[in-house]
């Protein structure tokens, strides 16, 4: 067998790698807009809390999140329990609570990029569309959102790419199951524990460069076809 | 019609307007920077909310505290025309132009795309993007698709003032030429009293936040009191015309009037078309007969009607000539003349001085195709 040849095992572990980032992303996108509308536009007592809580990933050890998602969304936490018994759904343990873990930690990185973007939208723009008959709601899905795409594009990347090397909250919450909840840095980490595993872990690693260039790229061609359209 | 009264305090500065215009026309809302201008407009357009009072246009209420009144600016049917445009960026000129036109309700709609883009000729820009417009474009584009949603009202805030004077030239014709083909009101925002000559009917001067006066521009441009803020150095009378004919050998151009004929050096406009005109005082010479052989081709019968002492050692006379004019004499002629209220005199006017003085241009001319 050649020395570049992925194993089943590496296999499963990007098939999953995506497949968790993907979801986290998906998940957390519609909620991180919202979060940085919110932390953009609207002035409340109890802003800097809140912006606090978003941000708490960033500075907190990722262990620490993992234990608290796994008291709050175990089978025998509030929320856990509750879904549970109402939805059948669990969280802990399941690639579910893997792509939970990975959307807690890339959601501050989300939210900065579009609120950075937010904040740079003219509201002259916004005030014209109102002036045009638009009401809010319609003014922000034809004027706002539209103008914050290259945030909600860089913000995607980012918080894709955050989650495709999430370790330290996922091993905690959804522990190392293969097939389940082993992603790529689960697997290369659970590679070089083991004697022998040396080049499956170089391959896993290289993998990972690749995957963090591609997103990348991709980033920047997203703005750059944005900008042109702009450009007509 | 326009009912305005408002009452607003921003920090240390209050605004305080009142003003009311039947004009179907143009009515122009003129001051200084920071006399509270935009602040009006914004009130109208719901964008400021005003502290009190109230605000109603062609019969709707669009703000009452009384009555707790305050529709949201997109229910007011308000057409704004920004100072800076403020064209979607991400959106075509077409989908620009078509961004309210679906809002409007239907029965209301009166205003047609083609018959927009065909007035404003921008037929040729309608696939690009804002970013590939030139300023005057932008502001073209800006007016029709404020206008494509069928306002009940036209508001519009130094729409020109971001643009250079060649298109200037360009753009002012288009608006000049709305307040006729769609008879809606217009309150047009300017520090620019040429811009305000040129295109409007009645003026609200605004001084730190109150309106001071309020009348056809006519009345208030020949006003000394209000001299100070209109910022002329010269006094001098607005008359309106309409061109009545063109004699090319006398190189002249008859303008009719209230009170008669104005003639003028040769002017390339139309017959029929609206063109006003400034009289500066000192160039309006007063006889109490009227005089014969002499080279002045206007000598217009009036009535003096008020005597006031100007500027240094001079003597402001106003005289009606079927509309308000004023001479500018000394102390000396006064006494030769023995001038009174009452009294029938002639105005005598050099033609030369009506077009050294500043000669606007309304309405439709050549501009146009």
């Amino acid at each position: 067998m050649s020395p570049f040849a992925l194993t089943p095992v590496e296999i499963e572990a990007l098939r999953l790698s995506l497949w968790v980032s993907g979801w986290a992303v998906a998940v957390s996108l519609p909620l991180g807009i919202m979060a940085a509308w919110v932390l953009a536009r609207l002035r409340f007592p109890g802003k800097s809390l809140v912006d606090g809580v978003i941000h708490l990933p960033l500075v907190l050890p990722p262990v620490v999140l993992g234990y608290l998602l796994l008291v709050l969304f175990g089978r025998r936490g509030v929320i856990g329990a509750l879904l549970y018994k109402t939805l059948g759904i669990t969280i802990a343990f399941t690639w579910k609570g893997a792509a939970l873990a990975s959307a807690v930690m890339a959601f501050p990185l989300l939210v900065r990029a579009v609120r950075l973007s937010l904040e740079g939208v003219d509201r002259g723009l916004e005030s014209a569309a109102r002036t045009l008959g638009a009401g809010p709601v319609r003014v922000f899905f034809t004027v706002t959102l539209p103008l914050v795409v290259p945030g909600i594009i860089a913000g995607a990347i980012l918080a894709f790419a955050r989650s495709l090397g999430e370790f330290g909250a996922t091993i905690t919450f959804v522990s190392n199951i293969r097939g389940e909840t082993q992603t790529l840095p689960l697997a290369l980490y659970t590679l070089t524990q083991v004697p022998g595993g040396e080049w499956a872990a170089m391959r896993l690693c290289v993998i990972a460069v690749v995957l963090g260039m591609a997103a990348l790229v991709a980033s920047e061609l997203l703005a750059r076809r944005f900008a042109a359209r702009m450009e007509g | 019609m326009l009912d305005v009264r408002v009452k607003r305090r921003q920090g240390d500065f209050v605004i305080n307007a009142v003003f009311r215009s039947e004009a179907v026309g143009v009515t122009a809302l003129f001051g200084r920077s920071g006399a509270g201008k935009t602040s009006i407009i914004n009130m109208v357009a719901g964008l400021v909310r005003p502290d009190e009072g109230h605000i109603i246009v062609n019969d709707r209420r669009l703000f009452d505290s009384t009555m707790s009144v305050d529709l949201p600016p997109e229910k007011r049917r308000v057409g704004y025309i920004f100072q800076d445009g403020r064209l979607f960026p991400h959106l075509s000129v077409r989908s620009n132009l078509t961004y309210g036109m679906g809002l409007a309700p239907k029965a209301e709609r009166y205003v047609d795309f083609d018959q927009v883009v065909h007035l404003l000729g921008i037929e040729h820009l309608i696939d690009r993007r804002p970013a590939k417009l030139s300023g005057g474009e932008k502001q073209r584009v800006a007016i029709g698709r404020a206008l494509l949603t069928s306002p009940s009202v036209l508001l519009m805030d130094e729409p020109l003032a971001s643009l250079d004077v060649a298109r200037k030239a360009e753009v002012l014709p288009f608006i000049a030429r709305l307040s006729g083909e769609f008879s809606i009101p217009i309150l047009y925002v300017s520090h620019s009293l040429e811009e305000i000559l040129n295109l409007a009917d009645a003026m609200v001067v605004l001084d730190s936040g109150s309106a001071v006066a309020v009348g056809s521009i006519e009345d208030l441009m020949s006003r000394r009191d209000l001299q100070h803020l209109t910022g002329y150095t010269d006094c001098g009378a607005v008359i309106s015309t309409v061109v009545e004919s063109q004699h090319e050998t006398a190189g002249l151009t008859h303008l009719r009037f209230p009170g008669g004929v104005l003639k003028v050096p040769r002017l390339d406009a139309y017959v029929g078309a609206k063109v006003r005109v400034r009289i500066e005082a000192r160039s309006v010479a007063i006889a109490l007969v009227a005089p014969e052989q002499i080279s002045v081709q206007n000598i217009l019968p009036g009535t003096v009607e008020e005597i006031t002492p100007g500027n240094g050692s001079l003597v402001d006379v106003r005289l009606d000539i079927g509309c308000p004019l004023l001479a500018r004499i000394t102390p000396q002629a006064l006494k030769t003349l023995d001038l009174r209220a009452g009294q029938q005199v002639f105005a005598v006017i050099k033609s030369v001085a009506v077009s050294h003085g500043v000669l606007w241009r309304n309405g439709p001319t050549e501009a146009f195709e």
